[in-house]
């Protein structure tokens, strides 16, 4: 097309054509590149905590007592024995799934659905569990009680 | 002078940019009523970025490793901001470039697009068909999710089946006689360094290729053209046919968008090796067709196992069609009509067995 | 008959014969020629090697003579010597004797198996089986009716007629027999009622080994019916909290003084099927009503009871239905089912503060689960605004294309001066 048919076309079409077009890149390159540069800014929570999660404080822990935590997206047992230990049990239990507890009257996690009983290794020892609960690894960092998952060989 | 015309003679003076871009510019596309096919091409260059853009992405926040890879996954679609889009976009694109690529290979079959002497074009692209499927096989485990775990150990299987050299491909796939945690993280380097470099080395290769020989045209048309020139149509490359193919690729850009949002991509359950395996576990609709037929071939053909004569078949007929353009010339009228065949009984064998595959269960 | 028992020879010779026609025993420490030929005639004298191999006796070392007397070692008709104490078939009434001169004897089970129980002889002899025995009754059941004899497994073992899994059905060759059981005046439905309750569902089905089946509430060897006062100590083995809501209830002080079989009154004793909420309403589960007059306080305690747990649940299936419909449509949930979980947990909490019969209680629950439920249903469609809001986002996105692409179209059509045609 020559540049004198170009010039017969209205200036005023060829202003909205320009326009249609500009703007409809311009626009469409802003709602490709908001969201990019919305998902190059990390999240305020670093980590799902699927595999290690913040489960307490030092200082809330005491000799024989206990912690429900949310680990991944199950919930988990945080226990010190009375000798000050450290254990991570799952809480899910392995009869009917319902969320366990811990007894310190029994020194053992107990199952309020069917009064199954484990010890504090997570084994079971009455009652209808079948399985042992799954256990987790539990490391203190500073003044924090980390539990992780048990790395896959 | 503006701003464009500045930049130019900046780089004139430098690099001989108008010498450089001259040829570019006289670029034609032969206009003819099935030219709408030539824009395939293009569009699985076009996916092939925007899976490169939200790959690179996607690896900000990615963790290969089996304690890890599920949970990052799911990290990306709830805590990132967009990240459900991204990961959406990128998964449906790939679905949708592996689409394109099979509709790009069945249009230079049917539009005979091969002949000499675009035969390594043809080779180069078949080359980066494959590496697409490889790119789909081992991205398709990355979120470590129950499908994908037995997909990929169904699939890692088969080829154990070839013969003599099957085990030891195995066992290189998986990274060990299982699929483990080390399967995961070869795959991730597969998908992320491996083939991403092949695959460059290869487009690189076939667009070089298509730029120096320039469109095919149907043989037909082709003979009439170089008797009547007058009657041959082109358009210019700049900035006419771009622009239509940059709405193409809008358009293409659109239906992604409206994928991702609308059928989000699933994340599925953590993959647990020592469950037992879910009913119904078939591979990506890419390789349905492959699969059904070894699943229909019986356990036993004459002295050999079915799957393993399956296996080879299919292996030998992926190497004849590596070669399809060398068939062409073949007697007077012989090859076209041949390949021709091949072509119409393969994409018809391809569509009836997908199909097959998904509703035979 | 002389000549037979007085040729040496000849005997010899069958022997020889017997010992090479039964090619392929076993016995190569203890010596049980009884199975020789008693292995080949026809039942009800056969006992087969492969039968007698699989009987956990044979498998300690005991023989046929370690029953029934005689001499194993001998080949012929002399091993079922009287001089050897043989005896022959044993009665019936001389079967739990027999059985308990070895497994009573602690010192003597010690050898084989130091955990094993030995008190099986003196709780059968307190069990309804025992008592009518010693009455004289041996249609009863004695110990080979339910363990079997000789090819008797441990309980252990899923094959054993007393296995967990196989309990049910070894009681009910008698107990289910109605033309067996005429003049014991009690009823034969007890396995078909036990085959419709959710234990038999969890035992046979589900295969959850710790579900009660007949002796876990009945006992084994002391089998009895427990009391009308021992019914709820059965049944709190397993179900703790409604024992001791129950324990603290006004129901029990009732019941116990009417001589009614607590748990079993509402639950039944054998078809224990799930319980609904509708055992609180006025249909034909209704349970209450079947001793509550309408409109006395109780009727109208059970009518506020009934109607929070119905909200709850409505609120409950609310929630769960919005977190499906966002889940299908393609939202991130998984964290939102950790809560509704919960929420799941309150309302099954709520339906076992029933047992405490205390309706202010059952409110507590019902409102601590109502606020789990919310909490869940405010997820839920918070996942679905976030639906809404990308949907908004595409379509405003797919506005910006459909410009671009128009403007393209015009740009190009004023490019070439007609519509673009490839």
């Amino acid at each position: 097309m020559g540049l004198s048919e170009a010039a017969r076309i209205q200036p005023a079409r060829r202003r909205l054509v320009e326009l249609l077009l500009g703007g409809g890149v311009l626009s469409s390159i802003a709602a490709f590149v908001y969201p990019v540069l919305r998902y190059l800014i990390p999240p305020p929570v670093p980590d799902l905590g699927g595999d290690e999660v913040v489960a307490s404080k030092v200082a809330d822990m005491k000799p024989s007592s206990s912690k429900v935590f949310r680990f991944g997206t199950r919930p988990a047992l945080l226990l010190m024995t009375a000798e000050g230990e450290y254990r991570a049990l799952s809480a899910v239990c392995t009869h009917l799934s319902c969320t366990v507890q811990y007894r310190n009257d029994l020194h053992q996690v107990w199952c309020a659905c069917h009064n199954g009983l484990y010890d504090l290794t997570g084994r079971n020892v009455s009652g209808p569990p079948p399985r042992p609960l799954e256990t987790f690894q539990v490391h203190v960092r500073g003044d924090e009680i980390v539990v992780s998952r048990k790395r896959e060989a | 002078m503006s701003l464009f015309t500045g930049v130019q003679a900046w780089l004139d003076e430098r690099f001989h940019w108008a010498e450089l871009i001259g040829p570019l510019k006289k670029k034609t596309v032969p206009i003819h009523k099935l030219s709408y096919w030539y824009f395939l091409g293009g569009i699985t260059l076009f996916l092939f970025f925007i899976q490169v853009g939200t790959g690179i992405l996607l690896l900000l926040y990615y963790r290969p490793g089996a304690n890890e890879a599920f949970e990052s996954v799911q990290y990306i679609m709830t805590r990132v901001q967009f990240g459900w889009l991204i990961r959406s976009i990128h998964s449906w694109a790939a679905n949708l470039m592996i689409f394109t690529a099979f509709a790009h290979m069945f249009s230079v079959i049917f539009l005979r697009a091969y002949r000499k002497p675009r035969e390594l074009t043809w080779l180069s692209g078949m080359i980066l068909l494959f590496l697409a499927m490889g790119f789909g096989f081992s991205g398709y485990l990355l979120p470590w999710n129950t499908l994908a775990f037995f997909a990929t150990k169904v699939g890692t299987e088969i080829t154990g089946r070839v013969p003599v050299i099957g085990h030891s491909m195995m066992v290189f796939l998986r990274g060990g006689e299982e699929v483990t945690g080390a399967t995961l993280t070869r795959f991730f380097g597969f998908h992320v360094a491996v083939l991403p470099g092949l695959t460059a080395l290869f487009v690189l290769i076939h667009l070089g290729l298509v730029q120096y020989f320039g469109m095919s045209v149907p043989p037909g048309l082709e003979s009439r053209w170089k008797a009547s020139p007058g009657e041959a149509r082109q358009m210019k490359f700049f900035p006419n046919f771009l622009l239509r193919e940059l709405m193409a690729w809008y358009i293409a850009l659109g239906v992604l968008g409206a994928l991702a949002a609308i059928l989000p991509w699933e994340l599925g359950t953590k993959a647990d090796p020592f469950a037992a395996a879910p009913a119904g576990i078939r591979p990506e609709w890419y390789f349905m067709f492959m699969f059904q037929t070894l699943k229909e071939i019986p356990a036993k053909l004459w002295f050999m196992d079915g799957e393993v004569v399956g296996i080879l078949v299919f292996g030998f007929a992926g190497f004849l069609w590596l070669l399809l353009p060398f068939f062409d010339r073949l007697g007077r009228g012989r090859g076209r009509r041949l390949i021709m065949g091949a072509g119409l009984f393969a994409l018809s064998y391809i569509i009836a067995l997908t199909i097959y595959g998904y509703m035979a269960k | 008959m002389d000549t037979w028992r007085n040729n040496g020879f000849l005997r010899a010779l069958f022997v020889l014969l017997v010992v090479s026609a039964s090619a392929g025993k076993v016995f190569a420490q203890v010596q049980n020629t009884c199975l020789d030929c008693h292995g080949a005639l026809d039942p009800p004298l056969q006992v087969t090697e492969q039968q007698f191999s699989t009987d956990v006796h044979s498998q300690k070392g005991l023989t046929c003579a370690s029953c029934h007397g005689g001499d194993p070692a001998k080949a012929d008709m002399d091993a079922m010597s009287k001089a050897a104490g043989f005896r022959g078939k044993i009665q019936r009434s001389q079967i739990p004797e027999l059985c308990g001169h070895c497994h009573s004897d602690g010192a003597f089970m010690r050898n084989y198996n130091p955990s094993l129980q030995t008190d099986q002889l003196s709780q059968y002899k307190t069990s309804v089986h025992g008592k009518l025995f010693a009455k004289g009754d041996t249609k009863v059941a004695v110990c080979i009716d339910c363990h079997g004899v000789h090819g008797l497994r441990p309980a252990r073992d899923t094959r054993s007629k007393v296995h967990p899994l196989n309990i049910a059905q070894t009681c009910a060759h008698c107990h289910a027999d109605a033309s067996y059981m005429k003049g014991y005046r009690i009823p034969t439905d007890q396995f078909a009622q036990y085959s419709t309750s959710v234990h038999h569902d969890a035992l046979a089905v589900r295969g959850d080994l710790s579900a009660p089946t007949c002796t876990t509430c009945h006992g084994n060897h002391g089998a009895a019916p427990p009391g009308v006062d021992s019914v709820q100590n059965v049944c709190s083995k397993c179900h703790v909290f409604q024992d001791q809501m129950y324990e603290k209830s006004t129901h029990k002080a009732a019941f116990q003084s009417a001589g009614l079989p607590g748990c079993v009154v509402c639950h039944s004793n054998h078809g224990i099927t799930h319980p609904t909420d509708a055992k609180l309403g006025t249909g034909p589960q209704a349970t209450c009503m079947q001793c509550h007059k309408p409109g006395d306080v109780c009727d109208q305690a059970r009518v506020e009871m009934l109607t929070g747990l119905t909200r709850l649940d409505e609120a409950f299936k609310n929630a769960h239905n919005v977190l499906g419909l966002a889940e299908t449509s393609g939202m991130e949930v998984s964290q939102a089912r950790l809560d509704e979980d919960q929420a799941g947990d309150a309302l099954t909490k709520a339906r076992v503060t029933i047992h405490s019969f205390r309706q202010d209680l059952v409110d507590h629950d019902i409102k601590e689960g109502l606020q789990i439920a919310s909490k869940t249903l405010q997820t839920a469609q918070n996942a679905l605004a976030e639906r809404d809001y990308r949907r908004k986002g595409l379509g405003l996105a797919l506005v910006f294309i459909l410009m671009s692409v128009v403007g393209l179209f015009l740009y190009i059509r004023q490019l070439e001066g007609h519509a673009p045609k490839v």
